[in-house]
């Protein structure tokens, strides 16, 4: 088909995975422009984080057809971030990033709707991250991970069969960056595995002795830390450390460099004791663009089903010329966050009391001296003496009212079970069903929130 | 997975209301897991704990140690806990609230102790800490101190190291540095 220059399609690369059938493709997969252009109409999805990674995948999601986007960044752009967070210039330097990302990337690409906000994730309500078909994580913490992995595994819900029950998954891919060291994964919570079930893989956190701080010092980290953690306090008492105030980082970095005098220690350097305060590692350009073109191109595969995804981890290492790999890693079946849990059936009628009483002839649990939390209620607790006096009086108490009179809602009892006659500690998710409310009268239901 | 987007869109405009409520906020893996720990403590007399925040907020309580044993037989100490929602990942932070002369605790609250953050493990719980707090106050060690008088002091004339715990405990004093 001959086409002359001004008539070639904007979505002509778009068209190679979408118009036509493969051999890699996904289940359900239905080649067409009414695929391509239902992406644009129906799928939305949310990026979080408008930093480097989020301003690479903010330009791949527009370029790769998807038009209601909405990003989420509580930063402002400051200076060092001009080298790779290509959507900011100098005159931006202040602005909220959220805000100037989405101006720029619709500026270029129309037809695409980016919604900015400028806050944290843990600001939003619940709701709003129910109405996005995708989640498009460009973090940088731990924290921030885990908070939205139980947001997205919240509202995945099992069937009898403990099956995770497909239109209540919401997918999530997760990119990261360090350096040269990159990955990007897929979480389908109830199908891949969460974000909990795999912390495991994080390697411990650096922290020194604080009497190598204290008195032996030997390397120009160990100045740093201990204006950071010992020194500060001494002269600061009682002023939190806060580590984007310019004054502050300045006080750190001229004691440190006091102390690495004193011990004769070379290397203390104003953007090293930044690295060791903030935890930073440079950041890459390259690095970014790789990680998050993966990532754009798996939420394309998973709003289309043009290919089957990633699966589900891939590892990235250009160190030493370039490595990546993908490994396909397991669910936990008995994880707290995206686990089906035990499902327990219960009267509306039974108290607190005679519910932990049943928990030790539960056949799946037979669990003892049981501890019993709902949603950050501690209902009971076993130990230490404070809290089981604190928490009595709930033992002849209803469940069903402790609960919030709902009838199908998530606990998590602790105590102790036995195996192979060793007696050990556990902590286990349920599925309560209340019976007799709303009309829930049998074993077909799904696990609450 | 588009037909699925495309259903729940439509499913939004019929029905605002989700028959299934809006998903309720769930506790942190990490609250779930200090739960796990604090509900199975098995504390000696000497330790007790208390949780000025109420029932409800475990990650932040409080400890008081009473040593029964050593130099610091017959006083009270304080420590206050704070765990992160990533714990077991990272270790709880740890300050000891009263004003005493250890080698190991200096005057600002800050405790030296291995398991608080070189040598935590996930696999470490709050019995742990709690162990390896009561054992700073009956083994004190003058190796690496953050408090370095008294440490020479340990180390050089344990008799008057004694009589100098006696003194601070009974509020008077220097406490070195």
């Amino acid at each position: 088909m001959a086409e002359t220059p001004a008539q070639l399609s904007r979505s002509r690369d778009l068209d190679k995975l979408l118009l036509r059938p493969g051999n890699l493709i996904g289940a359900n997969f239905e080649p067409g422009e009414e695929l391509r252009d239902d992406i644009g109409k129906y799928a939305k999805v949310l990026v979080l984080g408008a930093g480097g990674l989020g301003c690479e995948l903010l330009k791949d999601l527009a370029l790769s057809g998807f038009q209601n986007l909405e990003v989420i960044d509580m930063d402002r752009i400051e200076v060092t971030n001009l080298n790779r967070q290509f959507l900011f210039r100098f005159e931006d330097v202040g602005k909220p990033k959220a805000e100037v990302a989405a101006k720029r990337v619709m500026e270029r690409v129309s037809g695409v709707n980016i919604k900015p906000h400028y806050c944290r994730i843990e600001d939003k309500e619940l709701d709003f991250y129910s109405d996005f078909s995708i989640i498009v994580l460009g973090l940088d913490s731990i924290e921030a991970r885990s908070y939205i992995n139980a947001v997205a595994c919240s509202f995945l819900e099992y069937d009898s069969d403990d099956n995770a029950r497909e239109e209540t998954i919401k997918p999530m891919v997760d990119g990261g960056t360090e350096g040269f060291k990159g990955h990007a994964r897929i979480i389908l919570p109830g199908v891949t595995p969460c974000f909990e079930c795999t912390i495991w893989l994080f390697p411990p956190q650096v922290k020194f002795p604080l009497c190598t701080l204290a008195e032996t010092p030997r390397t120009a980290a160990h100045c740093i830390e201990y204006a950071h953690l010992i020194k500060w306090d001494e002269v600061h008492s009682g002023k939190a450390f806060d580590p984007d105030e310019a004054e502050h980082m300045k006080w750190v970095y001229n004691e440190a460099v006091k102390r690495a005098v004193l011990f004769g220690i070379p290397g203390v350097t104003f953007s090293l004791t930044q690295g060791v305060v903030k935890n930073i590692i440079p950041a890459i350009a390259s690095t970014n663009a790789i990680i998050s073109a993966a990532c754009a191109l798996e939420t394309l595969k998973l709003a289309s089903g043009c290919s089957k995804t990633l699966s589900n981890y891939l590892t990235y290492n250009g160190a030493e010329g370039l490595h990546t790999k993908v490994t396909e890693f397991v669910r936990d079946k008995d994880c707290l966050v995206c686990g089906p849990g035990v499902l327990i059936e219960l009267e509306t009628s039974i108290t607190l009391q005679k519910f932990i009483d049943l928990l030790e002839e539960h056949p799946k649990l037979l669990l003892s001296k049981a501890s019993v939390t709902h949603q950050g209620n501690n209902l009971y607790m076993q130990a230490p003496p404070v809290l089981e006096e604190m928490t009595r009086s709930n033992l002849n108490q209803v469940l069903f009212d402790l609960m919030g009179k709902t009838a199908k809602s998530i606990l998590h009892v602790t105590g102790t079970t036995s195996k192979n006659d060793k007696k050990f500690s556990t902590l286990r998710k349920l599925r309560v069903v209340f019976k007799g409310v709303d009309g829930v009268t049998d074993m077909d239901t799904a696990g609450g929130a | 997975m588009i037909k699925l987007f495309k259903v729940k869109e439509k499913q939004r405009e019929l029905a605002e209301n989700a028959s299934g409520g809006v998903p309720v906020k769930k506790q942190s893996a990490g609250e779930l897991r200090l739960h796990k720990d604090i509900s199975e403590l098995n504390l000696a007399e000497s330790c007790t704990m208390s949780f000025p925040n109420g029932k409800d907020d475990l990650m932040n309580f409080e400890v008081s140690i009473r040593p029964d044993e050593g130099f610091y037989l017959g006083g009270t100490f304080l420590f206050s806990f704070q765990v992160s929602p990533i714990y077991p990942h990272e270790a709880p932070k740890v300050k000891c609230k009263t004003k005493l002369y250890h080698p190991n605790i200096d005057l600002e609250g800050n405790v030296c102790l291995n398991i608080l953050r070189e040598d935590w493990k996930p696999v470490l719980n709050i019995n742990t800490v709690i162990y390896g707090l009561y054992h700073l106050f009956t083994e004190p060690n003058s190796e690496d101190p953050l408090n370095h008088d008294a440490a020479a002091v340990l180390r050089d004339n344990p008799k008057m190291f004694e009589a100098n715990v006696r003194r601070a405990m009974a509020g008077g004093v220097e406490l070195g540095h």
